[in-house]
């Protein structure tokens, strides 16, 4: 346990180390494992690419020509233009809406996580595993059984359509709980804690600027993994939401995908919208992927 | 629950609820509550009375809605069919998350972490996106892959009734096999490198290694990694929704989610809604313990 967390708690402070090349026994052919890992990332990035190239063809060309090539009357502009046009720009609308539930969401899903995951860790109370394996149910709970009974409470307390009805569901991260206990009791060290405490300080402020600074890789994990989550509900904010003033991206695009057996031109406006929502999350993913190398996730089990 | 906690030998700060509870509190609100309510709710029904005056009456039902439920042909077809549909997926999951893995570990695979962006990039791509990007790829008017078939004379309709399940799972594999692949590599580079030093010191084959360091090693995330894919699975509800409008081989009960929000939305029952939500549940609770109990009578703790 020990050595395992130590190593997931340098994993992920180093960050970017790479995985460094160990001498291992001869493995098969370096061309079978490569051929197989290129076949693989054809498979991974087919649909990427296809959707780059159908963003840039009007309704007809996208029909009418071969799927992995340019057509001869690029539309790239023009689709562009009318993804953030149509409907009075609602689409930048519902972009803003989506950051606003992931990333307030995350936010506060990743504090109350953390700060519930730490007192779980530090502060053996009575009753302490039989929260910690209720919170852990919760994780086994698929979001789309809960999905339906809370419209029906909200239905009752009058938050339905609201963002709240969207926002406060999507603060509660049980994983973040789990993952945020292994993270404390590895990384922040029981001394600091003692230390701190004779040196006058309380216990809300260990932990916000202690504990905290300690967890900072745990934290980082919880808001991403919590702001993936949210931006890919779908269920939660279809149930809730019924202005389309309100809906974040996913919700918008299937609006216009029901649309095109009306008008062609909305197939455009959802694959143009589709790859710019798909790219910005891809880019956000990459990006910050060497913070987030899921070691915590992987070394959370052992033990 | 405070007042307790005193009397314990450890010492609880008052001020560490403060750190608990706001947690706990919204975890009740939004987790528990949900739950309690879609469990009370399933056993009523609301009934109008005979001649359609006055306002309907609630009534004690108790297992009414989930003898209905189940007598339902379309229900249970929906419950087999999930089943079905996982007993495709887990396997392809893992065996595909821990192949890459295992190929990307090998001293071969010459681009490891170029191949770990490409992999993870669908992760970041919404299910109903990912769905979206995909539906074009399977209606031959759009797919460049069936196009490039049907020149080569084979013709395959990956929304006819009998491949439908096998399209959806792979929508599922596209989106988090890359995910799940970073989970096992990631706990690939946490063992020792004196471990590989023993085994080629005693000549072990690569197929040596992988059988008797690596997997034995992995198994926990492993069985991490299948837990949440089974309760992916259990969640399956926006691919169907978004690929219905494309197929006659998707109906209104394709998924039990799907049976469930359309009788709380189109047929208005929120009681028979709740019962189905509440069977998926446990129907998630049974297969993930059921799993678990299975991998750990089996060898040694592993969770």
């Amino acid at each position: 346990m020990v050595t395992a967390t130590r190593n997931v708690t340098r994993a992920l402070t180093v960050g970017d180390n790479a995985p460094r090349r160990r001498r291992q026994p001869a493995g098969p052919s370096v061309y079978a494992v490569n051929l197989v890992l290129i076949v693989a990332a054809v498979y991974f990035l087919l649909p990427l690419i296809w959707v780059i190239i159908a963003a840039t063809k009007s309704p007809a060309d996208l029909f009418g020509t071969f799927g992995l090539w340019f057509s001869d009357t690029p539309a790239a502009w023009h689709n562009l233009v009318a993804l953030f046009t149509q409907d009075g720009g609602v689409f930048t609308r519902w972009l803003v809406n989506s950051v606003i539930y992931s990333g307030l969401g995350a936010l506060v899903a990743m504090v109350l996580a953390a700060a519930c995951g730490y007192a779980i860790a530090k502060y053996p109370f009575r009753g302490r595993e039989a929260l910690f394996s209720i919170i852990l149910g919760g994780v086994l709970v698929p979001a789309t059984v809960i999905a339906l009974p809370l419209y029906f409470l909200m239905n009752e307390v009058g938050l339905v359509g609201s963002y709240w009805s969207v926002l406060l569901p999507s603060m509660v991260s049980p994983f973040g709980v789990y993952l945020a206990r292994i993270h404390a009791s590895a990384s922040v060290p029981d001394e600091v804690i003692e230390a701190a405490r004779l040196d006058g300080a309380g216990e809300i402020r260990i932990f916000a600027q202690i504990a905290a600074r300690m967890m900072t890789p745990a934290f980082v994990t919880i808001f991403l993994f919590q702001f993936v989550t949210i931006w890919n509900n779908y269920l939660l904010p279809l149930v809730m939401l019924d202005d389309t003033k309100s809906f974040p991206v996913t919700l918008g695009l299937t609006l216009w995908n029901g649309q095109t057996q009306r008008d062609p031109m909305f197939y455009a406006l959802v694959v143009m919208g589709s790859a710019v929502s798909a790219l910005i999350l891809v880019a956000l993913m990459s990006s910050l992927q060497r913070f987030w190398r899921a070691d915590l996730t992987a070394g959370a089990t052992k033990g | 629950m405070a007042t307790r906690t005193h009397r314990t030998r450890a010492r609880i700060p008052r001020a560490a609820w403060v750190l608990i509870l706001p947690f706990v509190i919204m975890f009740a609100a939004f987790f528990i509550a949900p739950i309690v309510y879609a469990v009370v709710q399933s056993l009523f029904a609301t009934e109008s009375s005979g001649l359609g005056f006055g306002a309907p009456e609630t009534k004690f039902a108790f297992f009414d809605n989930y003898v209905r439920a189940f007598s339902d042909p379309t229900f249970s077809q929906s419950l087999l069919r999930l089943l079905l549909f996982s007993a495709i997926l887990v396997p392809l999951m893992v065996v595909t998350a821990l192949g890459l893995a295992l190929l990307l570990d090998s001293a071969s695979a010459r681009f490891p972490r170029v191949f770990r962006i490409i992999s993870f990039a669908p992760y970041g791509v919404p299910g109903v996106v990912a769905t979206l990007l995909w539906g074009f790829l399977y209606v031959p008017a759009t797919s460049p892959i069936l196009q490039v078939l049907s020149n080569w004379g084979i013709d395959v309709n990956p929304l006819s009734s009998s491949a439908v399940l096998f399209a959806i799972a792979n929508i599922s594999l596209w989106g988090f096999a890359g995910y799940n692949m970073v989970i096992l590599s990631s706990a690939l580079d946490a063992i020792p490198s004196e471990l590989y030093e023993a085994a080629r010191v005693d000549g072990a084959s690569a197929w040596a290694t992988i059988w008797h360091i690596k997997l034995p090693l992995v198994r926990p995330s492993v069985i991490l990694v299948t837990v949440f894919t089974i309760i992916g699975t259990l969640q399956l509800f926006v691919e169907p929704l978004v690929l219905r409008p494309l197929t006659t081989a998707i109906g209104t009960t394709f998924t039990p989610n799907l049976a469930a929000y359309n009788q709380a939305f189109a047929q208005g029952n929120s009681n028979l809604a709740s019962a189905m939500a509440v069977i998926v549940a446990l129907l998630g609770f049974v297969v993930s313990f059921g799993f678990l109990r299975f991998v750990n009578r089996k060898g040694n703790r592993a969770w």
